[in-house]
């Protein structure tokens, strides 16, 4: 792997950029690999990469029906945060901000980690009291973070409607540490540093079937052909039922729409993150200056990558009523994406009733914040076949034994 | 917009109308039965991509639950039925089966 750097661009400038090579390769399938990720997101990317760097397994092959990146990893709103309330929600969230610290340096790849600083808006009291419990949680965890008055709050975010009608900001729960990455740079990223170690990166390749033996994973049936494999991780988001189904076990898991929108770009008008979770709706503005705008998942089963227009209404007309300035501007686009959600909104990095299959899922709303440290504590998993400290709460028998580890009371909405 | 039938009111009602009530037709775990039966019956779900049955309630409407079967990826309806059954009726299993070449069946 040739390494990007300043010297590089002066290099390549000099010889009309003829020298720039792919970023990775894209092999046909060996016979066999080691371990098999399934799933070229960032969470099945992240997890090889620190297979390979964390536990020296290179000889691995991540595959993806689609192409590399081109699920929920690009379909995000790219806000990264790790003010949770439960102790192992907050021990792998802040994992996974402090390694998106040091992402760029660590894949050479210029991932723009924007640490902005994040706030989650209280707008009712009894909101305010669950984000002052969380702020003590915190504080308790390490995690940096501060309850604020809605006069600190004004300051930040100037164009903020601090004493609207129906929910006047009563404060709000501020993590400085937090913000926003480039979604794609991140897969990017990760792909072309597995490919450096020698790992295959498969796109365009179907999994239509996982052959077991005596209750272990042999092998995977593709629609390259088949491949063998003592170690199999399912690292899908939304379709992980679907995986699960072929190796003959179900999840806890429902597949709903979740979707964004962006704005025409404007001027620069607010620097940071900001959630609103009792109007239900989030914004943050884009390096280009388009505002980007996330809301709550639909209702109902869903694996369209479309999502009800009245969900769409319900954000907007959240996000206008708490910033009225916004309330002319063009948007641009909006898409959905297929999100996994489980009972108590926490995800699932497990072993599975079948021997060598783990799954890494269940990360809902909050995915891309979570990449680096699923990675890390996915990798773990795999290459130990035994969960490490960071996943060792997220596993599959959490709902038989009742230890949920419950963000969705904590948080209230999808987080 | 998702439009459902409402089989209690006859009422033809788009999705802000209704409530949804996830996966259809599970069967209840008594206290006799084992760990693994009753986490199977609170948490694991079919969440198929393709045909599902499911129920939802006619929430902002006669207020009354009922099933609908209607597929995750294209989104098509195939039929409403009422709640007081254990599996869906025959003739709706009979236009799906017509409908979806290679379908696998409810169970």
């Amino acid at each position: 792997m040739r390494r990007y750097s300043a010297f590089a661009i002066a290099r390549e400038a000099l010889r009309y950029h003829q020298g720039w090579e792919r970023a990775w390769a894209s092999p046909d399938p060996k016979k066999r690999y080691d371990a098999i990720i399934v799933g070229a997101g960032g969470h099945g990317l992240a997890t090889a990469f620190y297979l390979g760097k964390n536990h020296g397994i290179t000889n691995v092959a991540v595959i993806e029906k689609g192409w590399l990146g081109g699920g929920n990893t690009g379909r995000n709103t790219t806000i990264i945060r790790s003010n949770y309330l439960q102790d192992p929600s907050a021990a792998i969230y802040e994992k996974s901000r402090s390694l998106y610290e040091t992402m760029s340096q660590d894949l050479n790849m210029n991932v723009m980690f924007s640490p902005r600083g994040v706030i989650m808006l209280a707008q009712t009291e009894h909101e305010k009291r669950g984000y002052l419990r969380t702020a003590h949680a915190n504080a308790l965890q390490g995690v940096d973070t501060e309850f604020i008055g809605p006069e600190k709050v004004r300051q930040l975010v100037p164009i903020i409607n601090i004493d609207g009608p129906r929910y006047p900001v009563l404060g709000g729960l501020w993590q400085p540490r937090g913000g926003t990455a480039r979604h794609d740079a991140v897969a990017w990223g990760y792909a072309r540093a597995c490919s450096a170690m020698g790992m295959d990166i498969i796109q365009n390749c179907a999994v239509t079937g996982i052959e077991t033996e005596g209750g272990k994973v042999k092998a995977v049936n593709t629609s390259k052909g088949r491949i063998e494999t003592g170690k199999l991780a399912l690292v899908v988001a939304g379709h992980s039922s679907e995986l699960a189904e072929m190796a003959g076990f179900r999840l806890p898991i429902e597949s709903v729409s979740l979707q964004a929108l962006v704005s025409e770009p404007i001027k620069p008008c607010m620097d940071v993150v900001v959630m609103a979770n009792t109007v239900h709706g989030y914004m943050s503005q884009s390096d280009k200056g388009e505002m980007v705008i996330g809301g709550g998942t639909d209702g109902f089963n869903n694996y369209t990558q479309r999502g009800s227009f009245h969900h769409i209404e319900e954000t907007v007309r959240a996000l206008v009523e708490t910033f009225p300035m916004i309330s002319r501007l063009k948007m641009l686009r909006q898409w959905g994406g297929i999100v996994d959600m489980t009972g108590d909104r926490s995800p699932i990095l497990s072993k599975t009733p079948v021997g060598g299959i783990y799954v890494n899922c269940g990360w809902g709303t909050g995915g891309f914040k979570a990449i680096p440290g699923s990675g890390w504590a996915m990798a773990e998993l795999v290459a130990k076949d035994a969960p490490g400290p960071l996943a060792a709460d997220f596993g599959l028998e959490r709902f038989r034994e009742g230890r949920f580890i419950d963000e969705s009371v904590a948080a209230g909405v999808a987080h | 917009m998702l439009i459902l039938e409402c089989p209690c009111c006859g009422v033809m009602a788009d999705e802000t109308e209704l409530a949804p009530g996830g996966e259809a037709h599970l069967t209840r775990v008594g206290p006799e039965g084992s760990d693994a039966d009753f986490e199977s019956y609170l948490f694991d779900r079919k969440n198929p991509k393709g045909v599902h049955f499911e129920r939802w309630r006619h929430a902002a409407g006669c207020g009354k639950w009922f099933h609908a079967a209607r597929s995750t990826v294209t989104l098509e309806v195939f039929g409403t039925y009422p709640a007081q059954v254990t599996e869906p009726p025959k003739a709706l299993l009979a236009t799906i089966a017509k409908k979806v070449p290679g379908w696998e069946g409810w169970q």
